[in-house]
């Protein structure tokens, strides 16, 4: 680099421009913010009855406990906007009441908030609050409920629930060669290292909460819903975030009781989730039953292809996980039919988790992929590169760009696909049986509306400014590159501003919409800002909305994994030795970043694959694990070589940057790619995910003999 | 979490004293206690820290074992190079468990008497007749995954979470004692757990105020040693079955062994009839599995965890295997 010149900092592997702070802890969190005349504690009591009245609430010992500031129940809470309303078209800006009235709605439904000088003491006290509530029986067991569930017309991405092309029946019935296997996903919690927290203080009108979320207008406009006062009297502070993998999409009661004890007590009030209490508090993936219908004909063409889900979502909600969206784009077949169904049960809410739809519908359709290549005796790459399409098969638009067939023809190079043996347990190494797995990924790419502010500082130094959140991902990094290079700045002279309903909106992180939306937002101030300078300009805004994606053509994130398993002949258990993800996701930002977010998301679909799965128990209508030592996620000995590669790719007809989403692309696929290499291995066709050990016991009983 | 009193132990006696309220609990580590704690689960009001009492070393025995204190902890045992020696499968099973935070924090005595990890003990909404006696047993119809399929009754299916007991039980390690009128007394590991029948509740035969000073290794068995925990993921997960074995091999025959399994009972599962079934077999997997057979012929599932007996079965086999050297 010439003295002087700048390199282009956008795709370098920039280290996190946070990460200094993060790691000596000057990162503040939610829960972490002081306030002069200091913050009380508040502690929720939660329900242990999962559907019914609470009858009555008795305080009086509570009241009296040290410290106790405030004791609220449904019997003093003050009046507040019902929730809802269900079909508001960002239903992340739904009003969130708590202990608004004597109903409860799920397991662990709030049904009381103490609050005290010291988290000790609001714990304490809590414990002391004894509620009576009468049960109703309530209906939790989503198998059974399947008979009943609904046609819920749309599904949560806004598309219908239902599509059909040509005469799938018709055709699935005539087809030389098909498959019809059901598929099992179980419900997954988000399980983020930082709690959902929220820091709530009262100046005159003007309500403050710092809280942990991935949006910043949607919860700003859920409270001033709530409260019914003006959106502009609500500030929400968002600056650093543990973890949201969609579970901070919504807000919830953190938010609102924080607010509330404020209010009543005067003082600042804090309050965290308690571990447990986010199991049911907050949202988590649906469990889902998938029926996947392919039929072929003889040279692997499909010409049938068919997939029906079954979701979950709480009884009062109409949240429905967009199970067959993956589906519907990513092979060509003439003739289709997808299907959601909609058990309304009397569980807690289920919402995003981290590829919503595509992650665990991917997980059942690309391994009935491999039981389809089975049935005709294909090699499971073959059959994906015979099906590949240029044209989005349901919509009839050209993809922008889409470079599946390049991931799956080089993936396969560089992983030595050729020395698969088709035939399963036919490696050994010991007594583990070693097997090879791929499966194909896709997510689908969407921009949102941002406006970002840029300005120059009398020192020389730009600020940006927008409201989005960085959730971990990395967001403060690739704005950071984005500036530097549009206004032609070394990044040490950028700062950027987050996290901020004072900055102007943007759509936040989410669905993969994150990077592109707001960088292309501050791109734009950017520019005008630089086409400015000469004319005395020091300060600009610029915007970006969905119309932006020239809609005439359909975009994705496309990309391959592999993955070779290992399966302990005796026990069961499943080791992934190593695994491969390529992907042709648009401009690469920032090349470590994104490495990373392909990096967490392959992981969890090793978890999702093997391990990661919540029970309902149906006695008692609620979830059985309820602490991170029995949910378990992917841990560092789970994860073997993990190996990323992106192909050469900018989206021409995307955003402005042709950069592509990328935060939930590496989960897609990647769990099947895990049970297609057991069944390689093994011979065992896992439908009921996760695979854990004793699932596999009846196979490895039949190679003993 | 409940306002307790906290007294830092000054000697043996007036800790055992001061311990011997119903409502009173020795802390060591605190990597379980602290957890309950906070959950309401236990609600001990006076705390008796045993951390100043100097029960930290690991020492040779007369007859040739250690004698380990109670406040060792679990990383320093399994580093010990005595115990690494002497006693692999002990270092093995420590480094089987929990997470190198929590091995730095736990010691010997509260492994041996860290409570159930079993989903209704710990959810305080649920009938559980360990926590609340005469509740009820939630487990016995619900999600009993990582349930025991041995020795336990129709009041209370749950199983001991510790490996490190686990291969103490297959070295006939002795916990010794002291109670608060200054009397001692040696126990045998596998008499240490009382079976739950109808009072699943008193876990131990300590009585209040009896605590545990030190476990003896008597000196190492011949043979190889080798503990195998199978688990539904990789690190930091309780055993969905262990086994410690301690296995002697002569040509083909098997001339001595120990059998010892972990989640599958309220206690570590030493087994006799494994290890009756094993003198004198033939060294292959068909004579390992009919030795599980035997250490399983009592057993019965109770629906999601009936798949341990089968496991149990094959982790022994390979154990057995992987200690005699069977292809």
């Amino acid at each position: 680099m010439a003295e002087g010149k700048l390199a282009d900092p956008i795709g370098l592997p920039l280290d996190r421009v946070d990460g200094q702070l993060k790691v000596t802890g000057r990162a503040t969190y939610a829960f972490e913010y002081a306030t002069q005349g200091g913050a009380a504690y508040g502690v929720i009591v939660p329900s242990a009855i999962a559907k019914g009245r609470v009858v009555a609430v008795d305080v009086q010992e509570a009241q009296h406990a040290p410290g106790v500031l405030l004791v609220l129940t449904k019997d003093n809470a003050p009046p507040q906007t019902p929730w809802g309303p269900v079909d508001l078209p960002d239903r992340f800006a739904r009003a969130e009441p708590a202990l608004d009235s004597d109903e409860v709605r799920y397991f662990g439904f709030p049904v009381a908030f103490v609050v005290a000088e010291t988290f000790e003491e609001a714990n304490a006290a809590a414990a002391l609050v004894s509620v009576r509530c009468d049960s109703l029986p309530g209906q939790y067991d989503l198998h059974s409920a399947g008979p009943t569930a609904e046609d819920p017309g749309h599904i949560s991405d806004g598309a219908p629930a239902n599509s059909s092309v040509g005469d799938f029946e018709a055709a699935f019935a005539t087809a030389p060669v098909k498959i019809e296997a059901l598929y099992t996903t179980p419900y997954q919690n988000q399980a983020p290292m930082e709690p959902h927290a929220t820091m709530a203080v009262w100046e005159g009108q003007m309500l403050t909460v710092h809280t942990s979320a991935q949006l910043t207008t949607s919860p700003q406009e859920g409270l001033a819903r709530t409260f019914n006062i003006p959106k502009e009297n609500v500030r929400v502070v968002t600056r650093y975030i543990g973890g949201g993998f969609g579970s901070k999409l919504p807000f919830y009661v953190d938010a609102t009781l924080a607010a509330i004890g404020a209010r009543i007590v005067g003082r600042p009030v804090k309050l965290a989730m308690t571990r447990p209490q986010l199991f049911h508090m907050t949202t988590h993936r649906t469990a889902s039953e998938q029926r996947l219908r392919l039929g072929a004909d003889r040279d692997g063409r499909l010409t049938a292809y068919g997939q029906d889900a079954l979701v979950q979502c709480a009884r009062f909600d109409n949240y429905t996980e967009p199970v067959c969206g993956a589906a519907r784009m990513l092979y060509a077949a003439p003739n289709r039919l997808t299907r959601h169904r909609l058990a309304k049960l009397d569980l807690p809410r289920s919402d995003s988790m981290r590829a919503p739809g595509d992650a665990i519908g991917l997980l059942a359709l690309e391994c009935a992929m491999d039981e389809l290549a089975d049935a005709l005796g294909f090699d499971p790459v073959d059959l994906r590169l015979r099906n590949d399409t240029e044209i989005d098969p349901e919509r009839d638009r050209p993809f922008a760009s889409r470079h599946l067939a390049e991931a799956l023809r080089l993936g396969a190079a560089r992983f030595g696909w050729d020395k698969r043996i088709a035939k399963p347990a036919s490696v050994r190494d010991g007594r583990w049986l070693i097997g090879l797995g791929v499966a194909s990924a896709v997510r689908a790419d969407v921009l949102r509306s941002a406006t970002a502010r840029a300005r120059l500082e009398r020192d020389g130094r730009l600020t940006v400014e927008l409201a989005m959140t960085d959730i971990g991902t990395g967001t403060y990094t690739i704005l950071t590159q984005v500036a530097a290079e549009a206004m032609e700045l070394p990044v040490d002279r950028v700062t950027v501003r987050l996290g901020d309903t004072r900055f102007p909106p943007t759509a936040g992180s989410g669905g993969s919409f994150g990077a592109a939306t707001s960088s292309s937002a501050v791109l734009a101030a950017c520019r005008k800002l630089n086409a400015g300078l000469a004319l005395g300009l020091t300060e600009a805004e610029g915007s970006v909305t969905p119309a932006d994606l020239d809609d005439t053509y359909a975009h994705a994130g496309f990309g391959a994994h592999f993955a070779e398993a290992a399966v302990h002949r005796d026990t069961g258990e499943v080791r992934v030795r190593r695994m491969l993800g390529v992907f042709a996701a648009g401009r690469i930002l920032n090349a470590k970043t994104a490495r990373s977010q392909m990096i967490g998301g392959m992981t969890w679909g090793i978890g999702s694959a093997l391990i990661e799965e919540n029970h309902v128990d149906p006695r008692y209508g609620s979830f059985v694990n309820q602490d991170l030592a029995s949910y378990h996620v992917a841990v560092n000995a789970d994860v073997g070589s993990l190996d990323v590669m992106f192909l050469d790719e900018a989206d021409p007809h995307g955003s402005p940057l042709g950069s592509k989403g990328i935060g939930e692309l590496g989960i897609c696929g990647a769990g099947a790619a895990v049970i297609n290499a057991i069944h390689n291995a093994t011979g065992a066709r896992i439908r009921d995910m996760p695979a854990t050990p004793d699932k596999l016991l009846a196979t490895l009983e039949t190679l003993d003999a | 979490m409940k306002p307790f009193r906290y007294e830092r132990a000054g000697s043996l006696a007036s800790a055992c004293a001061s311990a011997t309220e119903p409502t009173a609990k020795f802390i060591a580590g605190g990597t379980n206690l602290l957890d309950l704690m906070k959950l309401q689960i236990e609600t001990p009001t006076h705390l008796v820290d045993i951390g100043p009492l100097p029960l930290a070393e690991i020492e040779e025995s007369a007859e040739g074992g250690l004698r380990i204190g109670a406040r060792v902890t679990n990383s320093a045992l399994a580093a010990d190079m005595r115990v690494r020696r002497r006693y692999p499968v002990l270092s093995q099973a420590i480094l089987a468990g929990a997470s190198a935070q929590l091995r730095n924090k736990a010691t010997t005595g509260g492994n041996l008497l860290q409570r159930t990890r079993c989903s209704y003990f710990y959810d305080t909404t649920k009938p559980c007749n360990k926590r609340m006696p005469g509740s009820g047993c939630a487990a016995l119809g619900g999600l009993n995954r990582m349930n025991a399929v041995i020795g336990v009754s129709s009041d209370c299916i749950a199983a001991h979470g510790s490996d490190m007991a686990v291969a103490m039980a297959a070295l006939d390690a002795r916990v010794e004692t002291v109670a608060a009128d200054g009397v001692t007394r040696t126990i045998p590991i596998d008499a240490l757990y009382r079976p739950p029948g109808n009072t699943p509740h008193i876990e131990t035969v300590l009585a209040p105020g009896e605590l545990i000073q030190s476990v003896v290794l008597p000196p190492p068995p011949p043979g190889q040693q080798l503990y195998r925990k199978v688990r539904d993921r990789a690190s930091f997960a309780f055993a969905l079955v262990s086994v410690a074995v301690v296995v002697t091999r002569e040509d083909d025959r098997v001339r001595a062994a120990r059998v010892a399994f972990g989640g599958i009972s309220y206690k570590p599962w030493r087994s006799a009839e494994a290890e009756a079934a094993l003198i004198g077999a033939t060294v292959t997997r068909a004579s390992f599995d009919a030795a599980g057979r035997a250490a399983l012929r009592d057993a019965r599932g109770y629906g999601y965890n009936d798949f341990k007996i089968p496991l149990a079965r094959r982790t022994l086999r390979a154990a057995l295997a992987d200690a005699t050297g069977v292809i």
